[in-house]
């Protein structure tokens, strides 16, 4: 698969520094167990579903490195430049890790086909500060993972005996990398990574490189943010294709407020967003929410201006951001505009955005504190699934008054849809049940949904009332139970 | 004793097919599959397929040297199609080239010309078409017709039951090396080694001595590996034969779901007949099974569906028939249970609708119908010793049903919002192959001159925990420690002619066959001992951790030293031996016999609480009490059951298995097929073994645990619709499955879809505040 022309990478793959001269586009998974015969990593499903490729990414912050667990069936290699790429592999100690042991003695594993990817997910966890294996965080580990042998239960035992070993041991709080290795938790050479990156960044001259205003990116047929669409999508082309990897651009990344907006640059990841002080001031309840949405693997890839411009239909974040009233920050050369979401699609997958545009930032309007945010989500599997009906509602009263909606729903029309004749009607009613009501009569004629493998048409329409009566419930229990309504 | 392989697994370094170094000249295979369900093919042509870049081969059918034929027990299945194609995605041609990649780049230059014909997906329209396969079934106790007239109760109903995909971390492959002469090797992921040989001999048209086929490990079978992996093994030896290149074949993801078979979907009708107390009278059911385009396993798995439609009830006056239906599907075919799970679905139903019918709760006329010593199962065969009561009154006992029921009728009277549902649910599953001759199996065992011990078995190890079991029983049995003995691969060159690791019976099978080739290499040791030690007949011999005694009193021998003498006193160290499961028969004709060598007994509780609002719901807690005899394992034997019970609890939610009318599968990717994740399996999960419990047929009392733990999960539909029924009210739901989040809304608040749909629902409410609604128009 190597070509003379594919562009070389420098990166730091276990204890070792690397130079892979591969494609842009090809995915980390390949590059693994084709180039490198590191094979431990395993395919199952090349979409980001069962997390038997999963692997650590750690990148250089100060002087520490950042290691996230990763579906790496849905990253290019270019993405790996200047990083820290950890596999099973790496984790190949003279004994077994204890969480290793934890799994053998639990009996954890069967096949051992998922073993690996959970094995590689449960340690990142313990690069998280401060550590924490609660049952809630390895839960979490486990959520982009599925073993079809054991039932999981085993599994949550092994976390379990961890945790205890750790705290038995008094490590983990504070983070002390060295204790962690000492007790054979870790390689010793994780130590080394911070030194080893810098020494790769400083000699590669990377991540220098033309800005996103010079670049040629404009017009590039492959850009990718996150790839956790794009690659589930057209990953047989991208594997041999040249991708522009928007990691590059640190103007794509970064949260800050100004203009009455709090600015989320397009590249901030789901986690990121899941943890950022200012967002919680506008969505209290993100962490809730963010629980429904995709796993800890994907979240840690999957980008804000990925889902928006992936432009699905019932992408979980864009209906939220839709909610919002979110309005785009998109760059052309040296030229900004504005865009509000709510009229960014056109149609199924068409988008008001030019092949030379890029969207920089999304920005969301800072709000009255008064102003409640609630979103719902129901599909098939409560968890790492596709909604069959999402939707999200953002509310304010005034004098006991509807002062102020948002609404969106998705799964019900080609676009995600802003359901604005809805929210208008609703302001200014009070807050009654027929209120509740005419929300519900009124959604049920701007949505138009079709019938597919994720729900009839019928069941969408009634998942549509259903959430909206939840929103009313959830956003104002003062007012309303659900009991009301049944 | 930990799982042999587990310290391997969680390091990566178990290697599965396509994870040993390529050889030299690896060729990569694709299959051209059909773009329709139905047709006929009128033209094939590719020759610019075989001009693309790195193709170096593109066969079709033409090209099979041998017989074009797959089917394992009827031959209706070729390898590739040649005139028509019977489901969307079927082989058509094969291409073999450098990479992966330039393989399925070169199938879109097959030109491939199909006149198509109407698909049908559904087995009573295929049943009313006349499309079946092979005879319809049947079995009978006492006489029904007559029993109806003393039945105080009469109900009747239907139930649609959904497939499963069986979603094996690793999809199907093979790899395959051409050796000298005529001779071909393979390395395959299949629970059945001598099936795979089997099948590609007869491709290839070689004897099978020709075709060496080993087996390692499997990333997970279920059932989805039993036959249907030989047609993939064949795919590689094909090209490996023609090309005299070394070929390996590995499904991606989504070509594995298109064009491998399923669990079986069915239909059928009941009518159960009780008395006024709640006795079983009679039963009758009628299966319409969907076998899909061919007969592959469909009517041992038919078989089975029959023999178990009793679960474990008395029922005096039975008859059950079936059909095995031909849809344009891809083949149906083994998935833990084996038709068991349906067949005891149908009875739950029954069951639940009787209980309605007589105003009686439905456990209590679960509880006093259970199988006693002495009581007929449809196949004439009488259940010897009956543990479906121990199992019921110890598991409602040690999880406090009676709490439970409480639990969930006062979470019901104080909530609106949401509404609690238990069932229990109990199994009885019959342990042996129903196809009498392939109980039966092979094991060769040597020991090396330093003592250590190396086993070969037709056991196949796919995570289920074979090599570990084998390797306790050998240890056991020679006295010596588990670390000195090794599990080889399984290879049909050591043990020949090996039925499938299937049946739940790969323990009893090649742990029984191991521990017969150890008590003769024993034997011998033990003359050579008695000639040693100038011991006399009444002496007992034995040895144990690695000593051996005399009349329990240590000697100076150990074990390595008797292996030395032994070597250097020329005895045989190698043993092969043979088991063949005793005192089983089944006369076909008559549908009576003695198929199941023992049955396996349990009980589930299963509690749920259901969403009102939103339809979804959470499984709460799952109680087991299980009868595995004793456990020889109970590390392996535990992951079995919770295993199996998720698999049985996805296969009654949220596994939904979807074809379009045009036989394209819907449910196409992982992203559209859910099966259970972290989140899904209940927080409250505890499983207990039934205590003071042998089994003289098991190896060391041991009870065959594969299959049986998957039917537990029928409880928690039940225990949904307990939950949907509290909303309700007594209402004549459907026994659909499975029973997803749609079904379940769709089952709270279909009445009032129009309403709904129409703005208005909830009208009347708030009549007074209406004259105010904007106008709006459609988006």
């Amino acid at each position: 698969m190597l070509s003379e022309s594919s562009p070389t990478y420098c990166f730091l793959l276990n204890d070792r520094i690397v130079a892979a001269a591969a494609p842009s586009g090809q995915l980390v998974l390949d590059f693994l167990r084709r180039h490198r015969r590191q094979v431990g990593t395993k395919e199952g499903c090349k979409e980001g579903d069962c997390g038997a490729c999963v692997v650590l990414v750690g990148e250089l912050d100060d002087d520490r490195v950042r290691y996230q667990p990763i579906t790496s069936c849905l990253m290019p290699v270019a993405e790996l430049a200047g990083k820290h790429l950890v596999t099973i592999e790496g984790l190949r100690l003279a004994s077994l890790t204890p969480i290793q042991q934890a799994i053998v003695d639990e009996g954890a594993t069967q096949c051992g086909f998922c073993t690996p990817g959970i094995v590689i997910s449960l340690t990142a966890l313990l690069l998280q500060e401060p550590v924490d294996f609660d049952p809630a965080s390895v839960r979490r580990a486990l959520s982009g993972h599925l073993c079809r042998c054991t039932g999981y239960r085993s599994l949550l035992a092994s976390g379990e005996v961890v945790r205890r070993r750790l705290e038995d041991a008094g490590v983990g709080h504070p983070w002390d990398l060295e204790r962690l290795i000492d007790d054979g938790h870790l390689p010793a050479w994780l130590a080394e990574a911070p030194s080893l990156l810098r020494s790769i960044q400083s000699a590669d001259g990377s991540p220098v490189g033309p800005t996103l205003e010079q670049d040629a990116v404009a017009g590039h047929p492959w850009r990718v943010a996150g790839g956790t669409d794009i690659y589930v999508q057209r990953g047989d082309d991208l594997a041999r294709s040249a991708v522009e990897v928007l990691g590059r651009y640190p103007e794509m990344r970064g949260i800050h407020r100004a203009d009455g907006h709090l600015r989320l640059g397009a590249l901030t990841t789901f986690e990121e967003l899941t943890h950022q002080p200012q967002v919680l001031e506008l969505i209290p309840d993100m962490a809730q929410h963010m629980h429904w949405i995709a796993s800890w693997q994907i979240r840690n890839r999957a980008t804000l201006g990925g889902n928006v411009v992936n432009a699905s239909p019932i992408g979980d974040m864009t209906i939220l951001l839709l909610a919002l009233e979110a309005e785009l920050a998109i760059r052309r050369g040296e030229d900004m505009r504005q865009q509000a979401l709510a009229t960014f699609y056109k149609g199924y997958k068409e988008l008001e955005l030019e092949m030379d545009e890029v969207v920089t930032e999304i920005c969301l309007p800072v709000r009255d504190p008064a102003t409640k945010v609630h979103f719902e989500k129901v599909s098939k599997r409560k968890t790492l699934d596709i909604a069959t009906v999402n939707s999200a509602m953002r509310l304010r009263l005034q004098d006991g008054l509807i002062a102020e909606v948002g609404l969106a729903a998705g799964g019900v029309a080609p676009v995600p849809l802003f359901l604005k004749n809805t929210a208008k009607a609703l302001v200014g009613q009070a807050v009654e049940k027929a209120t509740v009501h005419l929300a519900c009569r009124l959604a049920q004629q701007e949505i138009a949904p079709i019938s597919d493998v994720r729900g009839s048409a019928d069941y969408k329409r009634m998942l549509v009332h259903q959430q909206l009566i939840a929103h009313f419930c959830q956003l104002l229990p003062q007012h309303f139970s659900v009991g009301d309504f049944l | 004793m930990k799982h042999l392989d587990a310290a391997l697994h969680t390091r990566g370094e178990s290697a599965y097919v396509d994870d040993g170094t390529p050889p030299d000249g690896l060729l990569h295979a694709a299959v051209f599959g059909s773009p329709v369900a139905h047709g006929v093919v009128r033209r094939l042509d590719v020759t610019a397929a075989r001009q693309r870049e790195g193709v170096v081969a593109v066969l079709t059918a033409a090209d099979i040297p041998g017989d074009n034929q797959v089917g394992p027990i009827l031959a209706d299945e070729p390898l590739l199609a040649t005139e028509t194609v019977h489901f969307r995605s079927q082989p058509l041609a094969v291409v073999y080239a450098e990479s992966p990649e330039m393989g399925r780049a070169a199938l879109a230059a097959i030109d491939c010309d199909i006149d198509e014909l109407p698909a049908i997906t559904d087995p009573r329209q295929a049943f009313a078409a006349g499309e079946i396969i092979d005879r319809p079934r049947q079995l009978t106790l006492g006489d029904v017709d007559a029993a109806w007239e003393i039945c105080d109760v009469i109900v009747e109903g239907k139930c649609d039951l959904g497939g499963q995909e069986h979603v094996y971390l690793e999809t199907q492959r093979a790899r395959a090396w051409p050796l000298e002469g005529d001779n071909l090797r393979l390395q395959s992921s299949t629970q059945s080694p001598y099936a795979t040989q089997r099948t590609v001999a007869r491709v290839l048209g070689l004897p099978l001595h020709r075709i060496e086929v080993d087996v390692q490990r499997l990333g997970g079978g279920f059932g989805g590996k039993e036959d249907q992996a030989s047609p993939w093994a064949a795919f590689a030896a094909l090209g490996a034969r023609l090309t005299g290149r070394p070929v390996e074949l590995v499904l991606r993801r989504d070509e594995d779901l298109a064009m491998t078979g399923k669990r079986h979907p069915y239909q059928a009708d009941f009518k159960l007949g009780l008395s006024e107390a709640g006795e079983i009278l009679a039963y009758e059911a009628r299966f319409f099974q969907n076998a899909g385009c061919s007969a592959d396993l469909s009517m041992p798995v038919l078989d089975r569906t029959l023999f178990h439609s009793n679960n474990c009830y008395r029922i005096p006056h039975l008859r059950v028939w079936g059909v095995c239906c031909r849809t344009h599907l891809p083949s149906n075919t083994a998935f833990r249970g084996f038709g068991g799970p349906q067949g005891m679905f149908v009875i739950e139903a029954a069951l639940h609708k009787g209980a309605a019918a007589l105003g009686m709760p439905r456990e209590e006329l679960q509880r006093r119908n259970l199988m006693v010593n002495g009581d007929l199962f449809p196949y004439g065969q009488r259940v010897l010793e009956s543990r479906a009561e121990r199992t019921w009154d110890e598991g409602a006992a040690l999880f406090d049903l009676a709490a439970m029921g409480r639990r969930v009728e006062a979470h019901n009277a104080e909530h609106l919002g949401s509404k609690k549902g238990y069932a229990v649910m109990p199994i009885c599953f019959g342990i042996s192959f129903t196809a009498t001759h392939m109980n039966q199996a092979g094991a060769l065992v040597h020991v090396y001159t330093d003592g250590s011990v190396s086993v070969s078995t037709g056991g196949v190890e796919m995570g289920q925990g074979i090599s570990t079991n084998v390797a306790a029983i050998v240890a056991r049995s020679l006295g010596i420690a588990p670390r000195r003995v090794k599990v080889e691969s399984t290879n049909t060159t050591r043990i020949a002619n090996m039925s499938a690791s299937a049946a739940s019976s790969t323990t009893l099978l090649n742990g029984n066959a191991a521990l017969l080739a150890c008590h003769s290499i024993r034997r011998r040791l033990d003359a050579l001992l008695a000639e040693k030690l100038s011991l006399t007949a009444d002496q007992v011999v034995s040895v144990l951790d690695e000593q051996v005694l005399v009349d329990g009193e240590a000697t100076d021998w150990t074990w390595n030293r008797l292996v030395q003498e032994a070597y250097f006193a020329r005895v045989a160290l190698s043993a092969h031996e043979h088991f063949a499961t005793p005192n089983i028969w089944f006369d076909a004709v008559s549908g009576k016999g003695r198929p199941f060598a023992y049955h396996v007994f349990g009980s589930a509780l299963t509690e749920v609480t259901v969403d009102v609002l939103r339809g979804t719901y959470t499984i709460d807690r799952v109680k087991i009490l299980h009868d595995l005899g004793r456990p020889l394992n109970r590390s392996i034997d535990l992951g079995q059951v919770e295993g199996g019970l998720a698999q049985g609890l996805g296969w009654m939610t949220l596994e939904d298995l979807r074809y379009g009318d045009d036989g394209r599968l819907e449910s196409h990717a992982l992203a559209t097929y859910k099966v259970p994740d972290v989140y899904f399996m209940p927080e409250d999960l505890e499983v207990r073994f039934l205590e003071n419990a042998g089994n003289p047929l098991g190896p060391f009392h041991n009870k065959a645990v594969g299959e049986p733990p998957l039917m537990y999960g029928i409880g928690v539909f039940f225990a949904l619709r307990h939950a949907i029924e509290a909303y309700v009210g007594e209402v004549s739901l459907p026994y659909a499955t499975p029973l997803t989040p749609e079904r379940v809304l769709m089952q709270l608040h279909g009445r009032r879809l129009a309403d709904i749909v129409a703005g208005t629902d909830g009208q009347e409410a708030d009549a007074s505040s209406q004259d105010e609604e904007p106008s709006l128009t459609t988006a």
